[in-house]
């Protein structure tokens, strides 16, 4: 209003009101933003593929049959290899699937064939998705607290143990989720034809839903695979043999954590070797994961 | 036949022991949370009762002087977060509007297989990534370039060696790019079709109808997918604890060390000496633990606000 030369540069044949934009504008804001998504995309998967890449690259020039069939050397020795670390890891594994799997299923059966709609079944499920939100250093110090301060010493036990805690509620979410699709009508019929209520779970309800529940079981075994946070004080690692449950034991993430962030050449180059064969393995189940879904689709659709 | 069925009994003691057995798996997820959450207290009593309230508001970290403050810890775990946020949030954002809205139907799998391979690589291997591959390239590139452009904000100022606050933030929006992104594709995927269409049918472009007829509907669930990306990056611990270069300091720069709740467990715990320094890490800890909860308790429930209720049906 001040500038008596405004309504000038303005013509008055285009009238805009406010909070109107041309279409032209409207179409250069809809191919910008179009573009910046796309920019976005890119710079998303750049880091996955620089990771990849790089990964790749230094792990397969590092990689040699001595990896797999050594311990580690001390520092100045060339050579050298993670064997116990491959092994350790599991054991840690064996050990957590063997504890956290059929408490998870048990769980998961409870969930979707006998609580639907409690209350309990509510606060259970939210006491699964807590405990899946907890972060993997406190169940550190937890499994440390509740086993490693009363046996007085590190263990294979409490690192299998903290990585057993961290399985529990994704295997008992995906089981309930899968046991969820199962159609009524299959209960029914074995039901009627006079099988025990926990006999038809058993063996109709559950292998049923089978590649489903294996999935989720892989799934969090892939997870906790890579976990070293909760091992830090649990298992702890070792750099000799030892497979013995009551003895800290080496692990393949807790071992390349120790020789990242080592000052030594040669320990970084067994690091990266060691994290593109711990990849693999996560890989490797994930792919298992991917065949037995695939089964289970077949299934479902013949 | 009457008496036959009562010789073959009926399933009555077999169903109850199943029964039992499950209920007990049940039982044992809740006395897991118990378990920790005792631990937790117990073994933090000694600190608790030491230091109180200002174990919180304390700056001192000094574990020769038996002097412990948590405040640098919550400080670096606050703005390495909030970094890692600021940096993955608009990118999230726009990967999920690309996957469900604009991108060609035979890319889409792709894309989301790929954004969740990020998600399926531990913590320790990007933080051996960043050791070899970040930190070099924020001290000789990113941070010389921040520190000319954006020095004058007194954030990108110092002596910058690749390792510190900065580096942090960065791998942790990396890792925690593909849960936002995903969750924001779900919830974008539950709004309905004919939301779509009738703001097309209106005569809007392309980005209209997405900000006005998906974003808006689809915001709860977006704030929500946030804060379980947040609650990922408070608790995130061994590639911070790589790349932040764990010290117990208050710097205004970016480029200086810091450390967070998390990596200063993961850094001290297993040569904590003396019962005290003990305890107080375990007193982080059970910090750690309850805001976690507090943050993922908050995030399912908006998440759940959205997509319950929605239509099974993904387009």
């Amino acid at each position: 209003m001040a500038n008596p030369s405004l309504p000038l540069i303005d013509p008055p044949q285009s009238p805009r009101r406010p909070g109107k934009m041309s279409l032209q504008i409207r179409h250069v804001i809809d191919l910008a933003v179009t573009g910046l998504s796309v920019l976005a995309t890119l710079l998303v998967l750049a880091p996955l593929v620089a990771i990849l890449v790089y990964l790749l690259y230094k792990g397969f020039s590092s990689l040699n049959l001595a990896f797999f069939t050594q311990p580690p050397h001390p520092v100045g020795e060339e050579g050298g290899g993670m064997a116990n670390a491959i092994v350790g890891s599991g054991i840690v594994l064996a050990v957590a699937s063997v504890i956290g799997i059929p408490i998870g299923i048990g769980a998961g059966v409870y969930l979707s064939e006998y609580g639907r709609g409690t209350v309990f079944a509510n606060i259970v499920r939210f006491t699964a998705d807590v405990l899946n939100g907890v972060p993997s250093i406190v169940m550190g110090i937890a499994a440390y607290s509740l086993i490693v301060v009363r046996q007085h010493h590190f263990s294979a036990l409490a690192g299998g143990l903290a990585l057993a805690f961290m399985m529990v509620p994704t295997v008992t979410r995906t089981t309930e989720e899968m046991l969820a699709t199962v159609p009524g009508a299959v209960r029914e019929a074995a039901l009627g034809l006079g099988i025990p209520r926990w006999r038809t779970t058993l063996s109709v309800v559950l292998r049923t839903a089978s590649p489903g529940i294996i999935t989720g079981c892989m799934l969090a075994f892939a997870r906790v695979a890579g976990e070293t946070a909760p091992l830090l004080f649990t298992a702890f690692g070792n750099q000799f043999w030892s497979m013995k449950l009551s003895e800290p034991i080496a692990a393949l993430p807790l071992q390349i954590y120790i020789y990242a962030v080592s000052p030594y050449d040669e320990w970084h180059r067994l690091a990266w070797a060691g994290a593109l064969v711990l990849i693999a393995l996560i890989m490797f189940s994930a792919t298992l994961v991917r065949v037995f879904t695939s089964r289970g689709d077949m299934k479902g659709h013949s | 036949m009457r008496i036959y069925l009562e010789k073959r009994g009926n399933g009555k003691i077999a169903d109850g022991a199943f029964f039992g057995l499950v209920v007990a798996c049940a039982l044992s997820i809740f006395a897991i949370v118990v378990a920790i959450v005792i631990v937790l207290f117990q073994r933090s009593a000694l600190s608790r009762h030491t230091f109180g309230m200002s174990f919180f508001r304390s700056e001192d970290w000094d574990p020769v002087s038996g002097l412990f403050g948590a405040y640098p810890f919550i400080y670096g775990t606050l703005v390495s977060s909030f970094l890692a946020l600021l940096i993955a949030v608009p990118l999230a954002i726009g990967v999920a509007i690309f996957v469900t809205e604009l991108c060609p139907k035979f890319l889409r799998a792709p894309i989301s297989f790929l954004t969740e391979l990020l998600a399926a690589i531990p913590s320790v291997i990007y933080g051996l990534w960043g050791i070899f591959v970040l930190v070099p390239l924020v001290r000789d590139h990113v941070g010389p370039v921040l520190e000319k452009y954006l020095g004058w904000t007194g954030f990108f100022t110092g002596l910058n060696i690749g390792v510190g606050m900065l580096t942090a933030s960065l791998i942790l929006a990396i890792m925690i790019l593909p849960i936002i992104s995903s969750l924001t594709r779900d919830v974008m995927r539950a709004v309905p079709v004919s939301q779509r269409e009738g703001v097309l049918a209106l005569g809007a472009t392309r980005w209209e109808m997405i900000r006005t007829g998906v974003l808006r509907n689809a915001r709860i669930g977006i704030v929500g997918a946030v804060i379980l990306g947040l609650g990922r990056a408070l608790g995130e611990t061994m590639a911070v604890t790589m790349l932040i270069g764990n010290h117990a300091e208050i710097h205004k720069s970016f480029f200086a060390p810091a450390s967070t709740l998390a990596s200063v467990i993961a850094n001290e715990f297993s040569e904590a000496t003396g019962d005290l320094y003990l305890s107080s890490l375990i007193e982080i800890g059970l910090a750690l633990f309850v805001v976690t909860i507090l943050v993922n308790a908050v995030a399912r429930l908006l998440i759940w606000a959205v997509t319950r209720g929605a239509p099974a049906r993904s387009t």
